[in-house]
């Protein structure tokens, strides 16, 4: 069993993870009409919402007691890039940990549908996950 | 289709804003007041949009999606036409967490059109315009194409 739990907003977009064997977990987000934005398109801010829970899903698989660390978890900044519109169907993340210190994740994230090798959404995230000072 | 009837901008922007369907709606993300340039929206706090269960604190993407969708909103406003457009890139700076139970008030400019590309910027609050809680700006890629009259 996965020790990375998602974050209740997560449940609001009906996120889920699929696999979690790998470095990061694999989330999926089923279409909805709660992520429309322009007509037959996901809305922009859904796809930052599952890229941003990729991203602190891919930090929490790196922690040895994520539960622990994530009352602590702020989100610093999230730059997002949108390559390709999103259709009403499954859309995938996952994470990439580029660098993790004491204080600070910096996560890369790609988001795509049909094909991994044409994302349709990237971001990346700054994340305060330690106690200042620690 | 009426192309000229399906790209008037509707004079009544919280209309507009009401009559939008999908995410905002699910969001509950609402209209507050609007300029020439500007749209200011709000999203009340649920707890079906927290980040921790221990602290209530709302979770980060509740927030893009209120901030991509003021700064389209502006855009909307800066053309003067309700036409397409999609977002081409978005930065977000959380400045610090919104208090829980607290609602959140979002307000972005388009601050400069070309044919292609609308620039805009915003800024989130919790109730005190003089103490943020995001910063952001993004980028839209314009379309000529209205939405018609279905939606």
């Amino acid at each position: 069993m996965t020790k990375v739990a998602l974050l209740p907003y997560a449940d609001f977009l009906g996120i889920r993870i699929v696999e979690a064997d790998g470095d990061a977990p694999l989330l999926a987000m089923p279409w909805s009409e709660g992520l429309g934005g322009a007509p037959e398109r996901i809305h922009g801010g859904a796809l930052a919402g599952l890229l941003e829970i990729a991203a602190i899903a891919a930090i929490d698989a790196t922690l040895d007691d994520p539960a622990q660390a994530r009352e602590r978890f702020k989100p610093i900044s999230v730059t997002v890039d949108y390559m390709r519109p999103g259709l009403m169907v499954e859309t995938y993340a996952r994470g990439e940990v580029v660098r993790i210190g004491t204080r600070i994740a910096n996560v890369a994230v790609e988001a795509w549908q049909d094909d991994p090798e044409r994302p349709i959404a990237t971001a990346r995230m700054n994340v305060a996950i330690g106690a200042p000072g620690a | 289709m009426d192309q000229a009837v399906a790209s008037s901008l509707p004079s009544d922007i919280a209309q507009l804003v009401a009559s939008r369907s999908g995410h905002t709606v699910a969001l509950g993300i609402r209209y507050a007041a609007h300029g020439a340039d500007w749209a200011e929206l709000t999203l009340d706090y649920d707890r079906r949009l927290i980040s921790d269960l221990s602290t209530g604190i709302l979770a980060s993407g509740p927030i893009v999606s209120l901030m991509d969708t003021v700064c389209g909103t502006a855009v909307w406003l800066k053309r003067g036409e309700f036409l397409q457009h999609a977002t081409l890139d978005l930065r977000i700076d959380y400045l610090r967490p919104a208090q829980p139970g607290h609602r959140v008030t979002g307000r972005g400019e388009c601050y400069r059109l070309t044919r292609r590309i609308a620039f805009t910027r915003g800024m989130a609050h919790d109730g005190d315009p003089h103490d943020p809680i995001a910063h952001v700006t993004a980028t839209f890629m314009l379309s000529a194409e209205g939405f018609g009259a279905a939606s």
